[in-house]
């Protein structure tokens, strides 16, 4: 059976709906007929009700502080800004109320939310509506970050982030909004937070990545499988906890890393993550390198953006001049 | 608790009521003063805001609530959660960095959690009680109970004040905006950066009902809060109460105040809160012998509390427990 990425996302939160009380859902647009400008959560207020779906104000910090508060208070808020660019506006509540509450009050209580945001460029949507604010958070502790790479890991991952008793800020490509893919084997499978995933296994090249970037990285493998290069591909799944275990232990089989982000290599998760594989895995390593996109803006025009973003190809290019093998 | 109109609670109250929140009154400003001492003795680190002068109107906003309703204090907040019921022995080993405060000794003075009195926290940020009151009450909606924001007048020209007026406004939410307005934020007067300076006047252009009252005044705050608890319950939604009082402290541990006129200054101490509470005491028949035995009663529990956290142990940094998540 297939389905498709923001179904994934709509029937994960009408299924935890259905099974927890205290899941709320707000946002702006949320509960418009259409379900918000990317269609993805239509019919869910007339099914649950306005008492628990709501639409808001454009207040992005008073809906991320309302999303804390209402968090300590019991409920578990599920809360929509709309573009991840958005985030700086509900930045202060999260950085500086949510994601210290279970240190700083010595586990008094935790704050079960999560933050849903589109991130991501190739849509001509421009500079200030493509960013992916993964690495905005990534350094922050107390908060996880998720994105998914995959209809059935969207579900799965974002009923685990909704299960979760911590602040989760979970990400969805808008690139993979309209991708249609195996649904999970179990329909209700809760994928927990934490945890990455060998997509593909290979023994020559990791390729790491996260979001698009893995559904990218497994198009550039079945590439370079032609040029009889086997790719292994890493999908970390979240970003923060950062499941270093399984990287080093894909590197140790295959010593060679490339981490994939779509977004600049200077302050990104895969700078960061390359950092971490040469501490803990020097050893296993033979090469490690970046592919990221130039310290600029996200530009407009299409030749533009299309030069700027990773895609299979410029991965799969990535590890051919690596490996020194000329184009065919 | 009487939650009739306004008035009817104070006329049926016994004086012994209020004798016991003076008492809550003269708790906050002795904590304070200790915490100036203990601060000059190496014992409180960092920084620290003190309260005193303002103590009547958490304690008159308190006095409106069931324990189970939320609060949400600021840096300035050391009345706050007393006044929401926090153990003074717990507080003052928070402020000393001890293992038996409120929070382990990992809050500090501006970030103090105690989650079983209802105080959803105390918020470094300016505004950001607003925002957390604001979410509180999405859930006390639910729950029957109540949520109050405290915040001092320097957060109304913050995005938190502005957005979550409009917000609470629009879903109709039990909150209760409480600004302590206290004529300074940080070094600057009040009226130096307030377009338009009527605190109590921003509340119309979002259709909440607003009231100015004497913060130094127990009565008055009560009042005006058990109005405003009245109306959350009702299901009128949020008030706006701008609580005018005066820190009789500078800004925070570094700040002399020396930019307040000291014919300023005078006046408002004329006005002390405590002064004003007990004279109404004695008016209300209450005896000075009765008002004076609170006092020693106070001072004993404070010293206590003083020696207790003195004598706690600091947290063991190799202690191992802390954990990033909840499970």
């Amino acid at each position: 059976m297939t389905l498709e990425f923001r179904a994934a996302i709509r029937e994960a939160i009408v299924e935890e709906m259905e099974r927890d009380e205290s899941v709320v859902l707000f946002g702006e647009d949320v509960a418009a007929e259409q379900g918000g400008v990317f269609a993805v959560t239509p019919g869910i207020q007339e099914r649950f009700g306005s008492a628990r779906v709501f639409d808001t104000p454009i207040s992005e910090l008073a809906l991320s502080g309302a999303a804390f508060g209402a968090a300590v208070a019991g409920l578990r808020p599920i809360i929509e800004i709309m573009f991840g660019d958005f985030m700086g506006l509900a930045m202060d509540s999260l950085v500086n109320q949510s994601a210290k509450y279970w240190y700083l009050s010595n586990e008094q209580r935790s704050v079960p939310l999560v933050v849903r945001s589109a991130v991501g460029g190739g849509g001509r949507f421009g500079a200030i509506h493509s960013q992916t604010h993964a690495t905005w958070f990534q350094g922050i502790p107390g908060l996880k970050i998720a994105f998914p790479s995959s209809p059935a890991e969207a579900k799965g991952l974002l009923k685990g982030a909704i299960r979760d008793d911590n602040p989760v800020i979970f990400l969805e490509h808008k690139r993979l909004y309209s991708v249609k893919g195996e649904a999970p084997a179990a329909g209700d499978e809760v994928l927990p937070l934490g945890k990455a995933l060998v997509a593909r296994s290979g023994a020559d090249v990791t390729i790491v990545s996260a979001g698009k970037g893995v559904a990218d990285a497994l198009e550039a493998a079945d590439e370079l499988a032609a040029d009889g290069v086997r790719a292994e591909v890493v999908d970390l799944r979240t970003l923060r906890p950062l499941d270093l275990d399984t990287v080093l232990e894909s590197v140790a089989r295959t010593n060679r890393v490339l981490a994939v982000e779509e977004g600049p290599r200077t302050g990104g998760w895969a700078s960061g993550l390359l950092g971490l594989v040469a501490e803990h895995g020097l050893h296993d390593l033979d090469d490690a390198w970046l592919l990221a996109t130039d310290e600029l803006p996200i530009p407009y025009s299409p030749t533009l953006e299309d030069a700027f973003i990773p895609g299979p190809g410029a991965i799969a290019a990535a590890v051919r001049e690596r490996a020194g093998i000329a184009v065919s | 608790m009487t939650s009739g109109p306004a008035g009817t609670a104070l006329d049926t109250e016994a004086p012994a009521a209020y004798l016991e929140r003076y008492g809550l009154m003269l708790l906050i400003r002795l904590f304070e003063t200790e915490m100036q001492q203990l601060f000059l003795k190496g014992e409180v680190h960092g920084t620290t805001h003190l309260c005193a002068g303002q103590e009547a109107v958490p304690v008159g906003v308190c006095s409106a609530l069931e324990p189970g309703d939320y609060l949400a204090g600021t840096y300035r907040g050391h009345g706050h959660a007393l006044a929401k019921g926090t153990d003074p022995d717990a507080l003052i080993a928070e402020m000393l960095g001890r293992a038996t405060g409120v929070c382990a000794g990992r809050a500090g003075s501006m970030n103090v959690i105690d989650v079983e009195h209802g105080l959803v926290g105390c918020f470094g940020i300016v505004g950001g009680s607003i925002a957390a009151a604001t979410g509180a009450a999405l859930a006390a909606k639910r729950q029957g109970r109540v949520a109050v924001a405290m915040f001092g007048d320097g957060a109304t020209n913050q995005g938190y004040f502005h957005e979550c007026l409009n917000f609470a406004k629009v879903l109709s939410l039990p909150v209760v905006f409480v600004c302590e307005n206290n004529f300074y934020g940080e070094f600057t007067p009040m009226l130096a950066v307030t377009a338009g300076g009527d605190i109590t006047a921003r509340a119309a252009g979002y259709g909440l009902p607003a009231r100015t009252v004497d913060g130094n005044d127990l009565w008055a705050v009560r009042e005006a809060a058990l109005e405003a608890v009245g109306k959350a319950h009702s299901g009128a939604g949020p008030t706006l109460l701008e609580c005018q009082t005066y820190r009789h402290h500078g800004h925070s541990k570094s700040d002399p105040a020396r930019y307040r006129p000291p014919e300023e200054v005078e006046r408002w101490l004329a006005r002390d809160p405590l002064t004003i509470a007990r004279a109404r005491l004695v008016e209300l028949g209450v005896a000075e012998s009765d008002i004076d035995e609170v006092r020693e009663a106070t001072r004993a529990r404070m010293d206590r509390a003083v020696q207790a956290a003195l004598a706690a142990p600091y947290p063991d940094p190799d202690g191992g427990r802390a954990t990033e998540f909840a499970p």
